[in-house]
């Protein structure tokens, strides 16, 4: 195998006595889509925050493209390429969706010191936020502030967000949740084809979803991964079944 | 657009205001309006870098005076030893050429804002707003007890600096500069907020976490922002020295401080003509109750409240909308 994209090596993170994540390696190779499933409060959004750099971990190495990004900041790793999505659509509101599209181009650019050249007449930035919003389908609504869409559009507009940064590797917290039974078959599509630009480390809900996208599966729970393997390995896994059964594990 | 066509109407008839009332002042030879106006326009000078941390950025800092009486300072000791003739330090002179003494105001504001700033932005909220009130604190009271320039009792500037091809001793040419330099203000803060910068600066106001999200590092946008607010509330506050011909440790009380806030607020807080909308409704506020009470602050501070509660966006806002950002 190639090597990994993305390499967690024994990361722990407490909050005061709450073990939110205990001791998890994990990697992310090229071209896959890595799920990571669990139940409610067993980790999985405190690990991304970890991997996003949002939170430092106690314990552990976080390697991302061959750099140890441990000790990195959110923007240090997002211009290294990691598109992150949030659980909880995190947009700027009075932004326009066209604008927060912009935004993460620019940053992608990398100089947001241009203090006179007006954005509205950027080429650089018009026209490729027009063709990301194509992809996403949210032409028809490039120009409603962010804070006026709607619970999907917000979604569709944060991978939007990630997939500007053309990243070398995505994160995405329950792209999913809320999307519908329509939206979300639509999603798994554009991620499915997605996979080909970069990998995906995919945190999901959405059992379906994951069953038909993930290469591999990484099961958290309590902090801890439980089971990791194939979809069959992971379908068949009696620990896996017993934690969503929510018996915790060692808690 | 209804609501940017309307904004754009709004700020024409302010800034044609602004010139017409001491234009007819000047007429009917009434010099008093042509200084209130002068007032007005450098008083929202000032505004405007505030308006630049605080309305773009949403830094709110409450210490803005310090630069204001920095600029006043610079202004008054730079006149001072042209005046005498003595020294200033290191064998360098004094100057009487306001564009000389802008360049330094500047200069000096923007280095006080770097060092603040640098200190400051590791906080947010509260305890921001607190550290900033603190260093204009240090500062005013460093101006109160330093003999060599008046202390408290301040320190007059005799004959106002010169301006090629101007004679700044007639208050009509005196407002005109201050006019011209506030519209360069504004173009300036126009040119910022539609540039990749403002876009950054206004986003990492919204929503820090998104920004860093996408790879900006909020710290050196913000601190740049906050040098560049200081720098020109510095320079309003060497003209407004020019204006009165005397500096004090007045100009750097806090109460400086929250006045400025009150401009922005009364304006619009982030919209391009709010300092100038708030600067006009404080001097007006000023002339028509200060006469008639002691107490016009108490008027005013009705007025505040009422903006606070029901008009968020000011005056700007409730007569021309919400801002957007297409
Ligand atoms: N900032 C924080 N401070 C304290 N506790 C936290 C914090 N963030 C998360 N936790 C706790 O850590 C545990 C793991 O939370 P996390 O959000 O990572 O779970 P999750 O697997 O993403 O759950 P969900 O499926 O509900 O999104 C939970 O018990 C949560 O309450
Ligand atoms: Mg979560």
């Amino acid at each position: 195998m190639a090597d990994p994209v993305l390499r967690l090596e024994g990361v722990s993170k407490s909050f005061a006595a709450l073990r939110a994540v205990q001791d998890v390696s994990l990697s992310l190779a090229p071209g896959e889509i890595h799920a990571l499933i669990g139940p409610n409060g067993a980790g999985k959004s405190t690990l991304m925050a970890l991997v996003s750099g949002a939170l430092a971990p106690d314990a552990g190495r976080i390697v991302f493209r061959g750099q140890d990004v441990t000790r990195l900041s959110v923007a240090q790793r997002a211009r290294m390429g990691l598109g992150r999505s949030f659980q909880v659509s995190s947009l700027i509101p009075e932004y326009s969706a066209r604008r927060n599209v912009m935004l993460a181009l620019q940053a992608r650019q990398g100089h947001s010191w241009r203090f006179f050249h007006p954005v509205s007449r950027d080429r650089s930035l018009m026209d490729p936020a027009r063709e990301i919003l194509r992809r996403v389908g949210l032409s028809g609504r490039a120009s409603v502030p962010s804070a006026e869409l709607s619970h999907g559009e917000r979604r569709l507009l944060e991978i939007a967000l990630a997939l500007a940064l053309q990243p070398a590797a995505f994160l995405l917290d329950e792209p999913m949740a809320g999307m519908g039974t329509e939206g979300t078959r639509q999603l798994t599509g554009f991620l499915d084809g997605l996979r080909a630009e970069a990998p995906i480390l995919l945190v999901e809900h959405d059992m379906d979803a994951v069953f038909a996208l993930a290469d591999r599966i990484s099961v958290l729970a309590g902090g801890r991964v439980i089971a990791s393997g194939t979809v069959a390995e992971i379908r068949a896994d009696a620990d896996v079944r017993r934690a969503y059964l929510g018996e915790e594990e060692g808690a | 657009m209804v609501e940017k066509r309307r904004e754009w109407t709004l700020n024409a008839v302010l800034a044609i205001a602004l010139f017409a009332v001491p234009l007819a002042a000047l007429w009917l030879d009434e010099p008093f309006y042509i200084t209130l106006a002068t007032r007005v326009a450098i008083l929202a000078l000032a505004g405007v870098g505030l308006n630049i941390a605080l309305g773009l950025g949403g830094m709110v800092s409450f210490g803005h005076a310090a630069y204001f009486g920095i600029g006043g300072y610079v202004a008054g000791i730079l006149a001072h030893h042209a005046f005498s003739g003595q020294p200033l330090f290191l064998g360098l002179s004094g100057s009487n050429q306001m564009l000389v003494i802008w360049a330094v105001a500047m200069a000096i504001s923007a280095l006080a804002a770097l060092v603040i700033g640098a200190l400051s932005l590791r906080t947010s909220g509260i305890f921001f707003i607190m550290i900033t009130l603190a260093f204009a604190q240090m500062i005013f009271y460093f101006a109160l007890s330093w003999p060599a320039y008046g202390g408290e009792d301040g320190l007059p500037i005799f004959l106002r600096n010169q301006f090629p091809g101007l004679n700044t001793m007639r208050g009509w040419e005196m407002f005109v500069l201050s006019y011209a330099v506030l519209m360069l203000a504004l173009a300036l803060f126009a040119m910022l907020r539609g540039a990749r910068f403002g876009a950054a600066l206004m986003a990492i106001r919204q929503n820090p976490a998104r920004a860093a999200a996408v790879g900006i590092s909020p710290f050196g946008i913000k601190l740049t922002a906050f040098v560049i607010s200081g720098m020109i509330t510095g320079l309003a506050g060497a003209m407004m020295a020019e204006l009165t011909r005397f500096v004090s440790p007045a100009m750097m009380t806090w109460q400086m401080s929250g006045e400025l806030i009150v401009i922005i607020i009364l304006g619009g807080v982030g919209r391009l003509f709010g300092p100038v909308a708030g600067a006009g409704i404080l001097v007006a506020f000023e002339v028509l109750f200060g006469g008639l009470t002691e107490h016009w602050q108490f008027f005013l501070g009705l007025v505040l409240l009422g903006v606070v509660l029901f008009a968020r966006g000011g005056l700007i806002g409730l007569l021309a909308g919400r801002e957007r950002h297409g």
